[in-house]
């Protein structure tokens, strides 16, 4: 009984991360700047680390957990070049 | 594929409400992302998800784990202070990018540069 | 031996970090989590790092309450404001807020503070003058909010890193 109650708060947890995943998704599409880009990026990051995690607590593997740590420390990485970039690669002068 | 591990009653519900607690406040978030107007506004959005989205998800994971495995299973907590350490100086990167090119612009809204500003950067001490 | 032990608490959390990404306290892990943890404190100390000093008193459990309390209540703010749809260009903007601080850990840890609650997000700080430059989603009062940061956090701050 209480694992069918929380297969589906698991699966309707993803299904509303999906939906920001296209919100984050369409702020990455549409822009309009470079930066709103990169924070829609940002955001995808995010979201798909939390999705991680539920896919973790569905399966009850903690294999997911290292992903999840994989994913955020790249999201972060990649952020800051990109911001970086944006600094001091397309200057105009 | 609906699956889900077998916990106690009271595991299961608290892990179930953490976890729509989580989503939702990050769906609100994204959402924000897409329905503010200017990039500083949006900038404020994703917080949403970071701080208190997460924290929901982690702490779901943490306790369904606990309670699965009989001990406390506290590595959801490494991820916890990796977002707090970085969430912050993406950001703070990202407005400061975004600040200067629009200085460079001359776009109007924009704070003037008062000189010699130097960010006191975390990544540094991280 | 004292560059391999310049910063304990540093040595401390590295351990705990190894224990927990390990998942176990076997006494096999626990030895090499202090290997690694003092390796990597020696290092550090490579980078001279400025020391840092700091107390810990109960400002520092006031705080951490403090903090966990604002990002609770300004999640709910924002996320009302978000689905409202209240998002007129005027309401946010950028604020200067006179900083006496001068700390910069205690600067840093600030910087973590106001950007990980939503709503409010710093952007730049001017060393010289001791301004700082935020950016507020919901700037109604910006006198509240200039209170707000020095009351609330600055003392505190001030009260750990002296």
């Amino acid at each position: 009984m209480s694992a069918l109650f929380l297969a589906w708060a698991i699966t309707c947890a993803q299904i509303v991360l999906g939906f920001a995943m296209l919100c984050a998704l369409g702020r990455l599409i549409r822009g309009p700047r470079a930066q709103d880009r990169v924070l829609g990026l940002d955001t995808l990051y995010a979201i798909v680390m939390m999705l991680l995690l539920t896919f973790g607590i569905q399966t009850g593997r903690a294999l997911y957990f290292e992903t999840a740590l994989i994913i955020a420390m790249l999201g972060f990485a990649s952020t800051v070049a990109l911001s970086k970039f944006l600094m001091r690669g397309e200057v105009i002068e | 594929m609906m699956q889900a591990p077998d916990l106690p009653l009271w595991a299961a519900l608290i892990t179930a409400l953490l976890l729509l607690t989580g989503s939702l406040l990050t769906l609100t978030g994204a959402l924000g992302l897409l329905r503010l107007r200017s990039f500083y506004q949006r900038v404020h959005a994703p917080t949403l998800g970071a701080t208190l989205g997460a924290g929901c998800i982690l702490i779901a994971s943490m306790l369904c784990f606990s309670v699965l495995e009989t001990r406390a299973v506290l590595h959801e907590v490494l991820i916890a202070l990796f977002l707090t350490v970085t969430t912050p100086v993406t950001l703070m990167l990202l407005a400061r990018a975004a600040l200067y090119r629009d200085r460079v612009e001359g776009n109007p809204e924009t704070p003037p540069d008062t000189g010699q500003e130097r960010p006191a950067n975390p990544a540094e001490k991280a | 031996m004292t560059r391999w032990l310049a910063f304990p608490l540093l040595t401390l959390c590295l351990l705990a970090m190894w224990l927990l990404l390990v998942q176990s306290v076997a006494p096999g892990s626990i030895l090499m989590g202090v290997l690694v943890a003092l390796v990597a404190t020696r290092l550090f100390t490579v980078l001279r790092p400025e020391p840092v000093k700091y107390r810990l008193t109960g400002a520092v459990v006031r705080l951490a309450g403090i903090v966990l309390y604002d990002i609770i209540r300004s999640n709910i703010a924002v996320a009302r404001i978000i689905l409202t749809g209240r998002t007129d260009r005027g309401m946010s903007g950028f604020i200067r807020i006179p900083i006496d601080m001068r700390s910069r850990h205690g600067l840093a840890l600030l910087a973590v503070i106001i950007t990980a609650t939503p709503g409010t997000l710093w952007v730049q700080f001017d060393s010289a003058r001791g301004s700082l430059l935020i950016h507020v989603l919901d700037l109604v009062d910006e006198e509240q909010w200039i209170a707000l940061i020095k009351n609330r956090y600055e003392k505190l701050l001030m009260e750990i890193f002296p």
